[in-house]
Formats: structure tokens, C-alpha cells, sequence
């Protein structure tokens, strides 16, 4: 069989990625028809940079979700002769069933490239938005609080806020994200079950940094519906059941039915990922709130007898909005390049996950000769956090505006 | 003032303090120390072996002590092992007697490195050379580049010349230095394209700079931080160019060149200074990345290679260097902005 030409190769990674297509298609017809019917988020569709930004966030989005279509061959099979194949190479004596091309090539491990990245959006997108949300509900929960109130509480956490973000990344990284780490510590019986925790450094983290969105969700429902008994204990019953079942399952790995669990190696990453990025979210969420906090319908709130919670929470928070998801989308692609990070240093979830940072690492080895497995990726990272700070910047626009 | 210097002092003391010793901490959990035991006396000693090594070489006091005797403020530990006084700060074959009790990071005394089997001190000195002129070449690069996007973007807002640039700037903030480091190469220094204008590595920089081995690591770094010092420096022209004082002088018909470089500058400017200073961190990270990737052996390299390999001693000398730059550019931020700024300065 002939190699592809670049025309070939392009019009057959368009056809793979059909799917994707369509769904794009599909949400923007959607969303153009009813757009003003759809707040800040229809009005994204006014700004071409943000439209431009959305667009390419969907692609890697629906990439992501419709993976399993996409990829032509697996993305951990090594095919004979296939090392380092250039791209648009066909597959050496192809059995029926397999795909017979290399679309991108192939890496120095005969793994199909094409295929590897469109894994890795799923791999990397599973994490960095889970990531960054956790980050963010830590910030909130004690940024509030600390913007709020001030004093001794203000300059405590301030201080420690400081503490991490004074840390050189990489230095913490290094620190964190060791297999030696997970070994520290005690083992302790759980009680209710037979399993055991071990007190390790990123396990214990984690046990901090899961509880606070349950206790975000709590205060949140019991600050709203304080008045009305009733419906709080429902609320809050119902929120307590599942938060503390899933903080079980993700911090302890003791769910008694196994619905939540989280392998140790993503645990360390995500932990420490959550861990660099919460200061950052903290200080905005401070800054934020101690302007706020000055304002008429927060005097009002206080006349009326609120409570501290019930003024940071429904009234603070929701009027800090525009700049919090501003800075969410930015902060999903600052995440993104953090993981990127650590799987350039090789310190991701496995040495054979085939996320960008990795895939990366893995490729720079050759790559005055053989640069396409690493190129492949880098492109790959580079256009999704592109049209995460231009979505970004389209949203501060588009909400300046009113 | 003073009183302000000296709060922010003590912060920054209290500050160095507590992130030297959860590094301290962190390097020197059981398993590193077993990890070094199997490495200097043998992978396959027992268990009872490792107690010994660690007992005999100080590694089995609490840690909040040894953190003291690494920072010069404990006495060192002895050991009396088979009639010979051993110690931490007893060199081999000094007599016990004349040793200095004290010997920690105060003393001047880094330790020694298991890897490159030499003190820390003195490699840390000649790495900080070599990523001092990488440092240098990339400010020069990128302080001036991000300065003038931000100005000829900000000085006419929402211009086709503003939209164009300020992109570019967002461009380059969404591109890590493992990103454009891997483009540079593939474009300008591998066999693809056949350009071959720059070279691939910088190993040979260590000696002698020169423009062919130096240009793409100093652009891979300087990339990274020039979009978002132009998105600072543009956002703070913006400001400065909708005042009232530049207005007056447009009215009194001064000609707009005039008014951007004698009246919006020097204001303008205020802002982006501490966003350069607080890039030094951000630079760090940048440091260890394209040293890696261009193996360049400076300051970045040297700290990968000791968390890789586990050389604790030498890992600690890079953490204080690392924090200490944090806390000092942080400190001068702060002073240079409150000394510049004449609406915050502090009394």
C-alpha cells in the first residue's frame, strides 16, 4: 500500500473525527438559535475571540467524550516494524479489522500517535477541570471568610497562602509526586470496615482538601434554608450522605459498596495539583470579597439580621461571579500546563498514560530526528489552553460590557 | 517606613524558615533515608543494617533537631562508634577535639553531595553561574520585547494594532516553555524542515555563548513570560491614557508621540515592574525546564538531577538558593512599588 500524502492524512483524521463534528454542529446551531435566552453564555457567541476560544475548548471536549470512536488503533499496542514511522505509513502486513495507516506515525515504541493523542485529551481533561474545581470551591470556602471577617483569621491563612505560593513549583512537584511519599506514614484500621488507611503525606492531604466540598455544599443549603427546618434537614441530610459516601470512597478508599475510589498515583497528582493552585484562587476570592463587603446590599443583609454565611454565600459570592469564571477558564489551562509539567519530568499517573506531558517527554529523546510523537502533543496542549485563555478573555469581555 | 521594612523582614525570615523545613521534612522522610542507607552500604543489607548505617550517621534523631543542626543553631551530633568520636561537623581523620561544634547553612557549611561527589556549596556557585547568564540573556530579550507590545498596544485601545497584539500575547501565554521548546527545535534545529540555523542543545553554551547555541533557550524562556508582562504593561497603559492629565494635553495640542513618551510612560510603568520582579519564580520554573530540555547544566538541571537521584544534601542547598530568590524578588516588588508609586507610599 502507498504512504498518504499530507492531504490524505488530514482529510482521514477529519473523517475520524466526525463525531466531534457533528456535535460541535449541533451546539452551535443550539446555541445561536437561543442565544439570548442563554445570559452570559449566549453572549459569547457576540464575540468572535470568545466564539473562536469556545469553539476550540468544544473541540477538544467532544474529543474527549467521543475518544473511543475516534482512535484507530489502540493506544497501548506496539505494531511490528511500526517504530518511529513517519507519518501516513501504512501498517505492515495489515490483518483485516485494523486500520491500515499510522496516521501521525509512530512513537519509539511503535504505538500509533494520532490515536495516543486523542487518548490523552481524555486523560488530561478528566483531571485538569476536576482539579481546578476542587482548587476553587478550597478558595472560596476559605477566602469568604477570610475577606469577611479579617483579623488574626485574615492574617493566618494569608500567611499560609503565601507560604505555598512562595514555593518553587517544580521543587514541590518533585517533593510530592515520588513513589517513595505514598510509603510514609502509619497504617490505621478504619472503623466499619476491614480496610486501612495509611497516614501518608499525600493521603492525608487529600483527606484535608476532599472534605471542603462537602462542607462548602452544607453551609451553602443550611445558610439558605436556616428558616425553614424542614427543608434544610432534607437538603442537607441528602448533601451530607452523599458528600461524606464519596469523600469516603475518594479520600480513604473505604466505600463500602466501591462506587468511588481513586488509584493512588492520579491521587498524589490531583492532590498536589489542587494544593498549588488553591492559593492563588484564595487571594482573588479575598481581594474580591473585601471590596464587596462595602457595598449597600451587604449593609442591607446585615440590617436585616443575616447571618455571616448567608451574606458571604448569597450575597457576596453570586455578585463575584463575573471575575471567578474568568479566572476558572484561565485556570483550567494553567492547570493543564501544570500536569503537562509533571509528565514532562516524568512524574504522571503512569509512565505509559498517554496525556500530552508524558507523550511529550517520552518523544523529546528523538527529536532532531524524529520530532512528530512530541510535536503531535505539544499542538495538542498548545490549541486547548489557546482557546481556554480566549474563551477566557471573550467571557471578561463579553461581561464588562453590562 | 522602616517600621514597614522591618515587619515585611521578619515575615520574610518567619517565611524562609517554614519553607526550608517542610523541604527539610519532605527530603528527609524514612523512606529517602532508607534509600540512601541501600545506596551507600549496599542494596541488599538487612533491616537491623539500615538501623545501624542510620544510627551511625546521625540520621535517627527527631527531625525537628536535625533541622536545627543543618541550620547551624543545635550542635552537630558525635558518636561514639568503637573508641573513635565521629561527627557532623568532624571531617575524616580530624581529631574530635578541634572540631567546631556548630556547623550548619549559617557556617557556610552546604554539605556534600552523594552524586557529584563534591560540596554543595561549590556546585551550587558554579550552576548559579551558568543559569545567571541564561537569567540575564532572557531578561534582556524579554523585558524590552513585552514592554513595547504592551505600549503600542495600549496607547490606541480596541485598534486593529491592540486586537493583533494582544492575541499574540494570549498566544504566548498559552504556550509552555515544553511547548515552544520542542516547536523551536523541530523548526529550527532538527532534520525535518532541514533549516538547522540554531543548534538542538546548549550543552556546549557551558563554555563558550554563542548566538547559534544560546538563541532558542533564551526564547523558549523569554516566550512564556513576554505575554503576560505585555498583558500587564497594556492594561496599566489603558488606564494611564483614559486620565485626565493626558487628556489635557492632547487639548493643549501636543503631538501623541509626545504625549505617550513624556506623560503615559513614566506612569505606565509602575505596574509591570513588580509583575517583572514577581516573574523571577515563574522564570525558575521555566529554568528547569529548558535545562532539561536543552541540557544546559546549570541551576535548573542541578535540581533535577538531585530529586531524581535523590541526593538530599544537595537538594536542600538548591531549595534555600530557589526560596530565597522568591523571597527577595518578592521583597524588592513590594518596596520598589511602594517607593515608585507616590499614592501608596508608605509612611
Amino acid at each position: 500500500m502507498p504512504e498518504l500524502g499530507w492531504t490524505q492524512i488530514f482529510t482521514a483524521m477529519a473523517w475520524q473525527f466526525l463525531p466531534v463534528w457533528l456535535g460541535m454542529l449541533a451546539t452551535f446551531a443550539v446555541s445561536v438559535a437561543f442565544k439570548r435566552r442563554l445570559g452570559l453564555y449566549g453572549k459569547l457567541y457576540d464575540s468572535p475571540v470568545g466564539m473562536i476560544g469556545f469553539g476550540m475548548v468544544l473541540f477538544w471536549v467532544l474529543t474527549a467524550i467521543f475518544a473511543g470512536q475516534i482512535i484507530t488503533h489502540d493506544p497501548l499496542t506496539q505494531l511490528s516494524g511500526m517504530k518511529n514511522a513517519l507519518p501516513g505509513l501504512p501498517v505492515r502486513d495489515a490483518k483485516d479489522g485494523i486500520y491500515p495507516y499510522y496516521l501521525l506515525g509512530g512513537d519509539h515504541l511503535a504505538r500509533d500517535v494520532f490515536s495516543r493523542v486523542v487518548m490523552g485529551a481524555r486523560s488530561v481533561l478528566s483531571i485538569a477541570p476536576a482539579a481546578t474545581t476542587f482548587a476553587f470551591i478550597m478558595g472560596i470556602t476559605l477566602g469568604l471568610p477570610a475577606g469577611y471577617f479579617g483579623g488574626r483569621l485574615d492574617t493566618a491563612l494569608s500567611f499560609l497562602a503565601n507560604l505555598v505560593l512562595a514555593f518553587p513549583v517544580i521543587l514541590l512537584f518533585y517533593l510530592l509526586v515520588t513513589p517513595e511519599i505514598q510509603q510514609t506514614g502509619t497504617e490505621i484500621p478504619l472503623p466499619f470496615t476491614d480496610a486501612t488507611w495509611r497516614s501518608s503525606i499525600p493521603n492525608v492531604l487529600a483527606a484535608v482538601l476532599f472534605i471542603f466540598p462537602v462542607i462548602f455544599v452544607t453551609v451553602l443549603l443550611n445558610s439558605r434554608f436556616f428558616t425553614n427546618p424542614r427543608q434544610r434537614n432534607l437538603y442537607v441530610g441528602a448533601t451530607l450522605v452523599i458528600g461524606l459516601w464519596a469523600y469516603a470512597g475518594l479520600a480513604f478508599n473505604a466505600d463500602p459498596l466501591g462506587v468511588w475510589s481513586m488509584d493512588p498515583n492520579l491521587l498524589n497528582v490531583f492532590v498536589s495539583v489542587v494544593f498549588v493552585n488553591a492559593p492563588t484562587v484564595f487571594r482573588i476570592v479575598r481581594g474580591i470579597v473585601m471590596d464587596i463587603k462595602s457595598r449597600d446590599y451587604v449593609a442591607a443583609g446585615q440590617t436585616r439580621g443575616e447571618g455571616p454565611w448567608y451574606i458571604m454565600l448569597w450575597e457576596i459570592l453570586p455578585n463575584a461571579r463575573g471575575p471567578l469564571i474568568v479566572d476558572f477558564c484561565l485556570r483550567i489551562g494553567y492547570t493543564t500546563i501544570l500536569l503537562g509539567t509533571l509528565g514532562f519530568f516524568g512524574l504522571g499517573v503512569s509512565p505509559e498514560s498517554p496525556d500530552w506531558g508524558s507523550t511529550i517527554n517520552a518523544g523529546r529523546k528523538l527529536l532532531s530526528s524524529f520530532p512528530h510523537p512530541a510535536v503531535v502533543p505539544a499542538l495538542a496542549l498548545m490549541s486547548l489552553v489557546l482557546g481556554l485563555n480566549l474563551l477566557a478573555d471573550g467571557l471578561r469581555e463579553e461581561s464588562l460590557k453590562d | 517606613m522602616l517600621r514597614f521594612l522591618l515587619r515585611r523582614l521578619a515575615t520574610m525570615l518567619l517565611t524562609a524558615l517554614c519553607l526550608t523545613f517542610v523541604v527539610f521534612y519532605l527530603t528527609n522522610l524514612p523512606p529517602n533515608l532508607e534509600k540512601i542507607a541501600k545506596s551507600e552500604a549496599g542494596t541488599r543489607i538487612s533491616d537491623a543494617d539500615v538501623e545501624s548505617w542510620l544510627h551511625k550517621h546521625g540520621y535517627d534523631q527527631p527531625v525537628l533537631l536535625r533541622y536545627g543542626e543543618w541550620l547551624g543553631v543545635v550542635p552537630g551530633w558525635t558518636r561514639e562508634i568503637d573508641g573513635a568520636t565521629t561527627g557532623r561537623c568532624i571531617a575524616r581523620g580530624q581529631d574530635a577535639a578541634s572540631a567546631p561544634s556548630f556547623c550548619g547553612v549559617m557556617q557556610g557549611e552546604w554539605g556534600f553531595s552523594n552524586v557529584f561527589k563534591e560540596p554543595v556549596s561549590k556546585i551550587v556557585a558554579t550552576r548559579l553561574g551558568l543559569t545567571g547568564w541564561l537569567m540575564l540573556c532572557v531578561m534582556l530579550v524579554m523585558v524590552p520585547m513585552s514592554l513595547l507590545i504592551g505600549i503600542l498596544a495600549g496607547m490606541r485601545e480596541g485598534s486593529r494594532t491592540d486586537r493583533v497584539l494582544s492575541t499574540m500575547s494570549i498566544a504566548t501565554t498559552a504556550t509552555p516553555e515544553y511547548v515552544s521548546g520542542v516547536l523551536f527545535i523541530t523548526i529550527f534545529a532538527s532534520s525535518v524542515t532541514g533549516l538547522k540555523w540554531f543548534k538542538g542543545t546548549a550543552t556546549s553554551a557551558m563554555d563558550d555563548i554563542t548566538f547559534q547555541n544560546f538563541f532558542l533557550p533564551v526564547m523558549t524562556i523569554a516566550l512564556y513570560g513576554v505575554g503576560y508582562i505585555a498583558r500587564m504593561t497594556r492594561a496599566s497603559m489603558t488606564e494611564v491614557m483614559t486620565a485626565q492629565y493626558i487628556r489635557t494635553a492632547r487639548l493643549k495640542g501636543v503631538r501623541f508621540r509626545d504625549v505617550v513618551l513624556r506623560h503615559a510612560l513614566r506612569n505606565a510603568l509602575i505596574a509591570p515592574f513588580t509583575v517583572i520582579m514577581l516573574q523571577f519564580p515563574w522564570l525558575l520554573n521555566g529554568v528547569v525546564i529548558v535545562e532539561t530540555l536543552f541540557n544546559y547544566k546549570g541551576f535548573g538541571w542541578t535540581l533535577v538531577q538531585a530529586a531524581g537521584n535523590n541526593d538530599i544534601e544537595l537538594l536542600l542547598g538548591c531549595s534555600v538558593v530557589a526560596v530565597v530568590v522568591v523571597l527577595v524578588t518578592q521583597l524588592i516588588s513590594d518596596l520598589g512599588y511602594a517607593w515608585l508609586n507616590p499614592r501608596i507610599r508608605v509612611r
